[in-house]
């Protein structure tokens, strides 16, 4: 990444610049003067900014974290453009695909419809957060032993649903698992060996 | 390599990478001061735009710029590009933001830039237009009389008797369907970029080329390829989608050069269906004729594919009937017709899947009229020979192949006589079929860079979309040096490595391996010359030298030994045809009062030579069928004509296979070494772990139903009302 990139405002004056220029070079459509003002005075930033943002406070991977957000800003959006968590994928965001899987309190949910606000004063555990320091979590290791992936890029949804899977007590069959699991697609294919690594640890006994 | 020894089967190097969230994809890296694009599609299906206001999204908070066609900076490669290729349906190229003109439903309008992901989405909503709408056509069906021969894809004829595929004593004539079907990879598409200056572009993409990416971006610029940098090293699925350079990739660019601030383009879901291809709606027609006791006379195969009305998409859809069978007398011809719908793109398997649904699904049919079974009707029109080319195969082991399956699966068991099989309520069918993909091989070069601590790094700018190619140039690595696993690193998907090709094709393993094996090969002769020798997992001095590794190097005043390889295959290939080769046998459950179809047991046989990485061979295996299931039973891309609009745009809709549509799944390797393809004796497998597959669904439906179905996808009303 270039220095002159970094430097740069997140926002501000490349945009007020911007809209002033492309009106006038495009003559796209007639902005009317107080809009530019506004526009470079950052008003318009400001009073958004005030009205829009409130506080939400949640422990993810167990720490505490403090942020402002807009309260259309979904967990999914906060965990991958916010806190940089990018373990958790996006795939539809839709609830159809389950890629976005991540624990509130313990229970799966799917962060894309769940608005980031709504976990105030909760717990959520993201992929990044379930293994203990190096030591990979079981369901962790099985996938990787199962070769429960190829892509790789539902392997996170697909590793968080599997663990409540077995703690609500959905892994007591192939059959089970599969059911239980089919809120979790996989393009790639690797339905076969994901059933085969979840009822491994099941049969494993070790606790999830 | 190239011997009968058997690879191990090993986790994947990047495994750890994956289940804990630390693998990067294109939309994750962070680049400080990043923008978000959202793209404003069009509601209608062909016209022109008449009006486009933009100023309330321009107002909104955060906006920083929206591009529509009255303001989008030139690309100039584009301008350049304009009419130099001539399309068969007479059509214009698309160049998205380029005119007022609407050549698809779907298709972007304009591209809202904002600070923040949400601030986009809601300012997209903002932006109207009004459109002159014109008269459209997206059924193939209703416009059959626009179809035409592609200039690259000509008819083919052989034999003395055209017509015996009609005077034959025994004739079969059947229509077989398949539908739109979407890739959709769970990963979302789209593009990051940014620029220092006008003149060096750097990309994060979601790319199966990052070779093809940047010469792509190069030439929409005018740039030189050094200065346009392409990363893509993880690709959350592709299956052929990732191998186009979308318009939509090069405007935000160019939006990203206008802004002076990297952009940042994530599709939704539903601008997969239109914006990153499908696979093409297409009919076929086969006419195939046989003696009675079952010998193959003659076929014609005509296929009929969709096409944009703005490009001249093609595959090899009749590709397989050339050369699959003893037949003497063959004919095939293809056709596409243009449409007011986004352009198709291969699909995994590509036009071979289509065609193979058609082509096994006939020679199942015909066994049944000659009263054979399917498997000794293959066997009795078994090519010992190709006999399109009149060469020898490289390497067919079908024979293995077939015999390996149907023990498996238990064939000679069933009872032949359709619908005679039940288990409680359902009936219980077995089918089988065949799958053929070419074994590709194209030039590639890897960089090997030996270090002092006996590490070995190897770096090519090829692509990984799932299949596990770090794994397998490791594990050829592994083969040739004797270094362990662990001590070897591949690096791929950055255009600052040695250029490959791209991930498509089932060639990667063929094309990169060969040069991972070569450079291998040729790192060991320079450690000779320089008096060291690979010796049970570590560099060694060599006999009757004592310096090690690390005291040569530090003579020569280098801190590693490093040397690059272009690797191609040779003239000896031109003797064969080169062929990998699959057989599908599935077992199914069809229930008689409410349709639904089961894949109850898969038994897959892979003859793709011999086997470098055994553990992703089988996913890929698996991963092949998995998608073979979805195509026969249960996709389909439906268009509401009326519209020229998708009505299943989503995964909700849009039935790909779960967990629970997918049984367990056995994967057999013939594993025995090819000895014309590549140094490591292997041929492909991404393709041919699909292509058949929806045959052999649909025959089995047969045999448990007595009902042939011909259209895909296998719906339960389609089995009622058979």
């Amino acid at each position: 990444m270039d220095d002159q990139l970094k430097n740069e405002e997140h926002t501000g004056t490349s945009r007020r610049s911007f809209l002033k220029k492309s009106s006038l070079i495009t003559a796209l459509a007639f902005t009317p003067d107080t809009v530019i003002k506004a526009a470079e005075k950052g008003l318009d930033e400001q009073i958004a900014s005030a009205i829009e943002t409130m506080p939400l406070n949640v422990t993810i991977n167990g720490v505490k974290q403090s942020v402002r957000i807009e309260p259309r800003v979904t967990l999914l959006d906060l965990l991958r453009e916010r806190l940089h968590l990018t373990g958790t994928k996006k795939g539809c965001d839709h609830g159809q695909c389950g890629a976005c899987t991540v624990h509130v309190d313990g229970q799966r949910v799917n962060s894309c419809l769940t608005l980031a606000l709504t976990t105030e004063g909760r717990n959520v555990t993201t992929i990044e957060g379930l293994a203990d320091g190096d030591n990979l979590h079981p369901m962790q290791k099985a996938f990787l032993e199962h070769d429960g992936f190829q892509c790789g890029y539902c392997t996170p949804g697909q590793i968080m649903s599997a663990v409540c899977c077995i703690r609500e007590g959905h892994a007591n069959t192939p059959d089970e698992v599969r059911e239980y699991m089919s809120g979790n697609i996989c393009r790639c294919g690797a339905y076969s060996n994901i059933v085969d690594a979840i009822m491994d640890v099941k049969q494993g006994g070790k606790k999830v | 390599m190239g011997t009968d020894k058997k690879s191990e089967p090993i986790n994947r190097v990047d495994g750890r990478a994956k289940v804990t969230g630390k693998a990067k994809y294109f939309a994750e890296f962070e680049v400080p001061g990043v923008t978000f694009c959202v793209m404003v599609t069009s509601p209608i299906t062909r016209g022109t735009i008449t009006t486009i206001n933009t100023k309330t999204a321009e107002r909104a908070p955060g906006v920083l710029a929206v591009f529509t066609h009255l303001n989008m900076p030139a690309i100039l490669g584009w301008a350049e590009q304009g009419n130099n290729s001539k399309l068969p349906s007479g059509g214009e190229r698309y160049r998205m933001l380029g005119s007022n003109k609407i050549l698809f439903n779907g298709q972007p309008i304009a591209l809202v830039i904002a600070d923040t992901l949400e601030r986009a989405q809601h300012a997209a909503s903002l932006v109207t237009a009004t459109y002159n709408k014109a008269e459209h056509h997206t059924d193939l069906l209703k416009n059959k009389e626009k179809a035409a021969m592609p200039p690259r894809m000509g008819d083919y004829t052989r034999g003395t008797d055209a017509n015996a595929h009609n005077t034959a004593p025994v004739v079969l004539k059947a229509d077989y369907t398949v539908p739109i079907e979407v890739h959709n990879p769970m990963e979302l598409a789209g593009i990051l970029a940014f620029w220092e200056g006008d003149d060096k572009l750097t990309v994060y993409a979601k790319t199966q080329g990052v070779k093809s990416t940047q010469r792509t971006l190069a030439g929409a610029f005018k740039l030189d390829e050094k200065n346009v940098q392409v990363y893509s090293e993880f690709v959350g699925g592709g299956f052929g989608m990732g191998l186009r350079t979308w318009p939509q990739e090069v405007t935000v660019a160019a939006a990203a050069r206008a802004l002076k601030k990297p952009v940042k383009l994530v599709l939704t879901r539903d601008q997969m269906f239109t914006l990153v291809g499908h696979r093409p709606y297409t009919i076929q027609h086969i006419s195939m004729g046989a003696t009675r006791d079952g010998q193959l006379m003659g076929i014609y195969h005509e296929a009929t594919g969709e096409t944009a009305s703005y490009d001249d998409f093609t595959e090899g859809t009749v590709g397989m009937t050339r050369f699959m069978y003893a037949c003497p007398n063959v004919t095939t011809k293809y056709r596409i017709v243009p449409l007011d719908r986004g352009v198709p793109i291969w699909m995994r398997g590509p036009g071979e899947a289509t065609g193979a649904f058609a082509l096994e699904s006939a020679i199942d049919e015909m066994a049944y009229k000659v009263n054979m079974d399917p498997l000794q009707f293959r066997l009795k029109n078994f090519a010992e020979t190709d006999p399109e080319k009149n060469k020898p195969f490289s390497s067919n082991n079908l024979k293995e192949a077939y015999q390996l399956g149907s023990k498996k699966i238990g064939w000679a068991k069933r009872n032949p006589v359709p619908a005679s099989m039940k288990e409680g309520d359902w009936l219980v069918g077995y089918g089988m079929s065949t799958g053929v993909f070419g074994a590709h091989r194209g030039e590639s070069t890897c960089r090997a860079q030996l270090n002092a601590d006996g590490t070995l790094l190897l770096q090519s700018a090829t692509s990984d979309i799932g299949p596990g190619t770090s794994t397998a140039m490791v594990q050829i690595a592994h083969e040739v040096t004797g270094l362990p696993i662990e001590k070897i690193h591949f690096e791929l998907g950055s255009t600052a490595f040695p250029p490959s090709g791209s991930q498509g094709g089932s060639s990667t393993v063929s094309s990169v391996g060969s040069a991972v094996f070569d450079v291998c090969t040729a790192l060991k002769g320079m450690l000779t010359e320089a008096g060291l020798t690979f010796d049970n997992g570590t560099v060694k001095p060599a006999a009757g030298k004592s310096d090690s590794l690390q005291e040569v190097l530090s003579k020569q005043n280098k801190t590693f030994f490093e040397i690059t390889k272009s690797s191609k295959g040779g003239a000896e290939q031109e003797k064969y045809s080169l062929y990998s080769f699959s057989i599908h046998f599935a077992e199914v459950r069809v229930h008689p009062a409410t349709g639904v179809v089961r894949v109850k047991r898969v038994v897959t046989v892979a003859d793709s030579g011999r086997i470098v990485s055994p553990k992703t061979a089988a996913s890929q295996m698996i991963g092949g069928v998995t998608g073979g299931i979805g195509m026969a039973l249960t996709e389909e891309g439906i268009i509401d004509h009326r519209f020229g609009r998708f009505v299943n745009n989503n995964l909700a809709d849009y039935h790909v296979p779960v967990s629970a549509d997918v049984p367990h799944i056995e994967t057999i390797f013939i594993d025995k070494p090819d000895p014309v393809t590549n140094p490591m004796g292997s041929k492909g497998m991404g393709e041919i772990a699909l292509i058949g597959f929806s045959a052999a669904v649909a025959n089995a439906v047969y045999h448990a139903t007595g009902k042939r179905i011909r259209e895909l996808p296998i719906t339960p009303d389609k089995i009622l009302s058979a």
